[in-house]
């Protein structure tokens, strides 16, 4: 079956970030329709299509919205666009392919919500999206699809640009919240700090990703019902994916939410076009570093939320990292730990001195110098982050950054064991000193 | 912060498998605490925000949707809810945390102060593993790098809790410290060349639960189990609760003891490292009397020499014999205990027959205004929705834990704080409306908030201000915190503007005063006119006159008086009760004429003042540390003061020295003990009457004095007309800074450098207007007198005024001062160039 691109339809088009290029090709039309309806309809469209949260914890838009408390002025929303999961790269493009898509579906979402301040949190790394959707808000404004009295109606909105200091942590919304105040980008404590009750500034604030709110134009314009056909029954649309790693052909891919399969993504031609060289995959991320990994048996697991969480692992941020047979688990295991451990925020006392912890082990089995005793250490670190070390984890920590370095060193060692074995075993002898070194 | 407990329902909890009942809305850490089950935890204060840092006081909690992880500090009671604090699972977490914390903190326990008080020290045997599994290197830092004067900072040793930089922030508005760094290189820091300049750094070092945080004063000087400790009272205005710790008779540490009512923990720098004062070699430890070559005394030597305390009793009691009592004065006692106070006010009036008795130096509210208005407490004044109104200086500088108190109240509790004050404070940005009426207006501008008369501009103040002001009176309680807050604005101006308040429903004040133990002067009748118990000369004597026998009769002289007539040769004997004149009496000039004349003056004091160095006999007495006794703070609460270690030399309690002067003058004083006083006074004074001063150690909260209206306030009966500035002039105010040439500070080695030097601060509107220098030395002339200083710009300071702060090193403000004025007017003069 065919399906209509709803969020990538323009990342061909030369000038597609261009307000000349996206009204060309339909843009804010969704708008117009909006301000046709009253902000309860434009609410109940998003509900009818049941588009899930594409940030990372897959949470339903609608359903989100709905838990701002009635009543209760100023509220705000706030665009993540702190994508900094290794081998997330989807966000990115949207932000700099068709960053109009993206302010209209904040415009048509401030509408919905009723209110008129709305803050575009864009990762710190990201220049070349900065200077494109800087561009674009600017053209928007000029051209009244933002502002005072949108195309003429009683809507005003104003969008906040505002540029991160490049904190992975700081994609955690409520560190992001803190980061846009102006503080250190620590997460805050759920309960009580959820925001859609205690969020921005002390107010109610809707927090959404990019992609999510780049399929609102599509949704107000060809109605819920039809976005909600396309997909599996709970995953609907089509979602980005990111595929990255041993492949043929890494890219970013929108595909059929919840119908496509793991091999029609990796492996079909229209979309990665296999494992490179021939080789044969060993393991794969299935939703960005933070998800427990997934092996060959689990290719035919259609990507749609419900099967893969019942999998034991997550769809998260649309990521998707191939590793061939020629990987080093160690390795890539000791690689993603390592990522955890730099950008851990430091608030919370497992993560900040558990993954730390775990990449020192990790480095010194790697070094030559682990111990037989190291894998029930790693074992036994990686549960006093994340007690029980099960799917979904429980944390010690307040966000899930401490138990996403757990992911990796579980899935590693329930499958590739003897990879660290075989590191240890080959320098049994070696003592180890209090300073971690050879004697 | 402070739980306000409105609803005061109990509800039911299950906590490891028992069923309690616990306080709605109360954190599951205290719940569960109250209950006997204590969670181990390093982060949380209850004094201070919950962030659930160290994650030390996970619990498993299930309020209906199955069991889940908790941080027992983030997390309100609520019916029904199950609590496991015991599980396998919990002990595992806790162990884990424990380890985690352990990784990279030193083991330097043998070396570290804080080795035998220290909660990670303590958890760890009560939780922790037993055995290090951490192979790797340690995390580095510089070890300890000091973040102020008195502060020093390792690094290594910090587990990153959050509590000093929280208390800088949230506590008391000095966000100089802060987390910087991420993740496992995270760590505590002072901005570059900025150091930690608060006035409560100390606070920190108490709060940290490891040894991260040490203070100069204390490091390597004792372990915690050899030290011995008791709690007291410190003797300032606001009777700061303390914990003294001392070893081998030496004190080497005070801490705050969390007082409800007063002072939560907290402690200004300036109290918490005074101690060192105490014990400079510099204190008294031996009467000195005026004396020649031979050690022997010479009334006409030039200096003071050794001297013992029955050759300093002999001069005394000769000096009293047969005088007139007429002629004998007494000035001070504001630094005495309570009892002290008693034995010298019986002494002075019930034996040698004076009435010429005065704790006050000029320089505070009178004891009508002390006495007279209907009292509040600082936990009365700070109840949600309130409104305080401030008719006081930057409470920062010279009352610390009521600045926190405020501070608290404003930010945390609702409370709307109306700021009439000569300048910006640091209460300002948190005050509902900030407004600095000019120096002699704050009648006018009282008058003008109270009565919602508005005109378009009173004092420096615009109607609007002024409306804003009125509008927050409105339904509320209203409670005013008053003090002398500037000397360069007479006493008149506020007693108008007290009158006004007056007038306002229920409105209750909490008069401040500059002394330690004012109000206990006062309760004992250490004023003029007044005995204790707050009975007057005329309404009491016969309620004392069976054990006070030679009780003047006429009202006496009060300070300004006594000094006076000093000068004027009508005192012979003048007894100087820890006061000195020339330092803090407002006119320098008529205190030296008054010293000059007298015939023997008679200081009881700690340290060699520059008016004790004019006395003829010097006797050392006890300080707080060193005799029992009990302090009456600004509320009216007396609070026990407990003697921790000996006094220096033969240096003795001020009340035993009354009792032996008494004694050589042939009465009894009847006081032997402390307690004694107490016996006496039970059944004379009405507002001491329930007081049991043996179970004042076990009041938490002290003994509160509530009674007040025995002494009326007197109204102010004129307005004061409003006297605009010329544009050639500026009105004056005197200020006080936290750290002064104050004795203590002077003493303690640990503060004498935080001393700034005199210098006049103003606006940079008028700073550009002048066309001066920043550091530039101008002549400030007002009357006929004029000071050199040097010039800062202070943008706290509004347009049209200048501050000076009083008893700096350098000009001395008190030149400028014009007796009589309501407001003094000073002209800069940005020409004079000194030589120097």
């Amino acid at each position: 079956m065919s399906i209509p691109l709803i969020t990538t339809s323009r990342w061909n088009i030369e000038d597609g970030h261009t307000l000349e290029g996206y009204l060309r090709t339909g843009g804010y039309q969704g708008l117009r329709r909006a301000l046709e309806m009253t902000p309860a309809q434009v609410h109940e469209e998003v509900k009818k299509a049941s588009l899930l949260g594409r940030g990372g914890a897959g949470f339903p838009a609608g359903i989100k919205w709905g838990f701002l408390p009635p009543d209760v002025w100023p509220r705000y929303l706030v665009v993540n666009g702190d994508e900094s999961e290794p081998g997330t790269y989807k966000d990115r493009l949207l932000i700099e392919r068709d960053p109009h898509q993206l302010i209209e579906g904040c415009v048509i979402t401030c509408f919905a919500l009723g209110l008129s301040q709305c803050f575009l949190y864009v990762r710190g790394e990201m220049a070349h999206g900065q200077e494109r959707i800087a561009s674009a808000l600017n053209e928007a404004y000029e051209h009244g699809y933002v502002g005072r009295n949108i195309l003429g109606t009683e809507l005003s909105v104003d969008v906040v640009l505002h540029w991160g200091a490049g904190a992975y942590i700081v994609g955690e919304e409520t560190a992001l919240i803190e980061s846009l105040e102006g503080n250190r980008g620590m997460p805050r404590l759920k309960p009580p700090y959820f925001p859609a009750s205690i969020g921005l500034y002390g107010k109610p604030t809707i927090v959404n990703n990019v992609e999510t709110l780049s399929n609102i134009p599509w949704i107000v314009e060809h109605g819920g019902d039809a976005f909600a056909k396309i997909g599996a029954e709970q995953s609907t649309g089509t979602r980005i994916f990111a595929v990255s790693g041993h492949v043929r052909n890494p890219g970013v891919f929108e595909v059929e939410f919840g119908t496509t399969t793991f091999r029609d993504l990796i492996m079909g031609d229209q979309y990665a076009g296999g494992i490179r060289d021939g080789n044969t995959i060993k393991a794969f991320i299935p939703g960005g570093a933070s998800a427990p990994w997934f092996f060959e048996e689990h290719l035919d697991t259609p990507l749609e939320k419900t099967t893969v969480d019942n999998e034991g692992s997550m769809l998260g941020s649309g990521a998707v990292v191939v590793m061939d047979e020629t990987t080093d688990i160690v390795k890539a295991c000791h690689n993603v730990v390592r990522f955890f451990s730099r950008e851990s925020c430091g608030k919370c006392t497992p993560c900040r001195e558990g993954t730390n912890w775990l990449e020192k082990i990790l480095d010194r089995i790697l070094n030559g110098y682990g111990r037989p005793e190291d894998i029930d250490l790693l074992l036994d670190v990686c549960d006093n982050i994340s007690p029980g070390i099960s799917w979904p984890p429980k944390q010690t920590t307040i966000c899930p950054l401490g138990p996403s370095a757990v992911s990796p060193i579980a899935s590693a060692l329930k499958r590739y064991r003897s990879e660290f074995d075989a590191y240890i075993t080959s320098n049994t002898d070696t003592p180890v000193t209090v300073n971690g070194g050879p004697a | 912060m402070t739980e306000i407990q409105q609803d005061s329902d109990l509800i039911s909890v299950t906590i490891d498998g028992q069923e309690v009942k616990v306080k709605s809305g109360e954190v599951l850490i205290d719940a569960c605490e109250e209950a006997g089950v204590d969670i181990p935890r390093f982060c949380y204060h209850k004094r201070m925000s919950q962030v659930g840092m160290c994650r030390m006081c996970i619990v498993e909690v299930d309020t209906g949707r199955g069991p889940s992880l908790q941080p027992s500090c983030m997390m309100d009671v609520s019916e029904g809810m199950v609590i496991d604090t015991q599980s396998e699972e919990i002990k595992k977490i806790q162990d884990g945390v424990l380890e985690f914390l352990l990784i990279n903190h030193p083991l330097d326990c043998p070396v570290c102060d804080k080795g035998g008080e220290c909660p990670l020290q303590d958890q760890t045997m009560a939780y922790g593993p037993g055995e290090t599994r951490f192979v790797e290197e340690k995390r580095h830092f510089e070890k300890p790098i000091p973040i102020n004067d008195n502060v020093y900072l390792d690094r290594e040793r910090c587990i990153l809790c959050d509590r000093c930089t929280r208390f800088a922030d949230e506590v008391v508005g000095d966000p100089l410290i802060q987390f910087i760094d991420r993740g496992n290189s995270t760590q505590v820091n002072t901005f570059p060349e900025d150091p930690f300049a608060s006035y409560f750094s100390g606070n920190i070092v108490q709060l940290c639960p490891v040894g991260a945080l040490t203070a100069k004063p204390y490091r390597f000087k004792a372990r915690p189990w050899d030290l011995e400790e008791i709690e007291s009272t410190y003797p300032n205005p606001l009777g700061d609760r303390i914990v003294v710790q001392s070893s081998r008779d030496q004190v080497l540490r005070l801490q705050g003891l969390d007082s409800e009512a007063v002072n939560w923990g907290w402690l200004s720098d300036k109290d918490r490292f005074s101690f060192e004062a105490f014990q400079s070699e510099y204190r008294l430890d031996n009467p000195l009397v005026r004396g020649g070559g031979l050690n022997k005394a010479d009334k006409s030597g030039t200096g003071l020499v050794a001297s013992s305390w029955a050759g300093a009793m002999s001069i005394i009691t000769e000096s009293l014999n047969g005088a007139d009592p007429d002629r004998v004065a007494v000035i001070g006692g504001a630094r005495l205990t309570n009892e002290s106070q008693y034995a010298w006010a019986k002494l002075a009036k019930g034996i040698i027959g004076t009435d010429h008795v005065s704790a006050d130096l000029g320089d505070d509210l009178q004891p009508h205004v002390l006495l007279g208005l209907p009292r509040a407490t600082i936990s009365e004044a700070c109840q949600p929705n309130n409104t305080i109104v401030l008719l006081t200086p930057d409470l920062k500088e010279e009352y610390g834990t009521l600045f926190i108190r405020l501070r608290d109240a404003a930010k945390n509790l609702g409370v709307k704080i109306i700021e009439l004050s000569p300048m910006r404070t640091a209460l300002s940005a948190d005050a509902a409306v900030s407004l600095h009426p000019l120096p002699g207006e704050i009648g006018n501008v009282v008058q003008a908030i109270t009565t919602g008369d508005i005109p378009r501009e009173i004092g420096g103040i615009s109607g609007e201000d002024l409306s804003l002001a009125h509008s927050h009176l409105k339904d509320t309680n209203v409670f005013v915190i008053v003090s002398r807050s500037s000397m360069g604005q007479s006493e008149e101006p506020i007693i108008e503007a007290l009158t006004s308040l007056q007038e306002v429903d229920n409105c209750r004040f909490l008069p401040l005063v500059r002394r330690a133990n004012t109000m206990g002067a006062l309760d004992m009748g250490m004023a003029p006119g007044l005995l204790p118990g707050r009975n007057t000369l005329s309404s009491g004597s016969s309620v004392f006159s069976d054990i006070w026998p030679n009780l003047p009769t006429e009202s006496g002289a009060n300070t300004k008086q006594i000094l006076q007539k000093a000068a004027d040769g009508d005192i012979d004997t003048l007894f100087l009760l820890g006061a000195d004149p020339l330092t803090d009496f407002p006119d320098k000039a008529l205190a030296k004429a008054a010293l000059e004349r007298t015939n023997t003056i008679i200081s009881v004091d700690l340290f060699v003042t520059p008016s004790v160095y004019e006395s003829d006999v010097v006797l050392p007495a006890a300080s707080f540390l060193e005799a029992d006794g009990s302090h009456t703070n600004v509320e009216g609460r007396i609070t026990p003061i407990r003697q921790k270690i000996t006094p220096p030399g033969t240096a003795r309690p001020d009340w035993m020295i009354a009792a032996e002067i008494s004694h050589r003058l042939g009465h009894d004083l009847g006081v032997d003990t402390p307690e004694d006083i107490w016996e006496e006074l039970g059944s004379r004074s009405a507002v001491h009457g329930d007081l049991d001063y043996r179970k004042l150690d076990h009041l938490p909260d002290g003994h509160l004095i509530t009674a007040t209206g025995r002494i009326p306030f007197i109204p102010a009966e004129e307005r004061i007309e409003t006297r605009p500035v010329d544009s050639y002039a500026m009105r004056l105010i005197l200020g006080r800074r936290m750290f002064d040439q104050g004795t203590v500070t002077q003493m303690s080695p640990s503060l004498t450098q935080l001393a700034e030097k005199s210098e006049l601060r103003i606006n940079q509107y008028d700073f550009e207007r002048l066309g001066i220098i920043e550091g530039a030395q101008v002549e400030v002339s007002s009357g006929g007198a004029s000071i050199s200083i040097s010039v800062k710009v202070d943008n706290r300071v509004r347009r049209s005024s200048a501050l000076i702060y009083s008893n700096l090193e350098g000009a001395d403000p008190r030149e400028l001062l014009i007796e009589g004025a309501h407001s003094i007017d000073i002209r800069i003069d940005p020409t004079v160039k000194e030589s120097a």
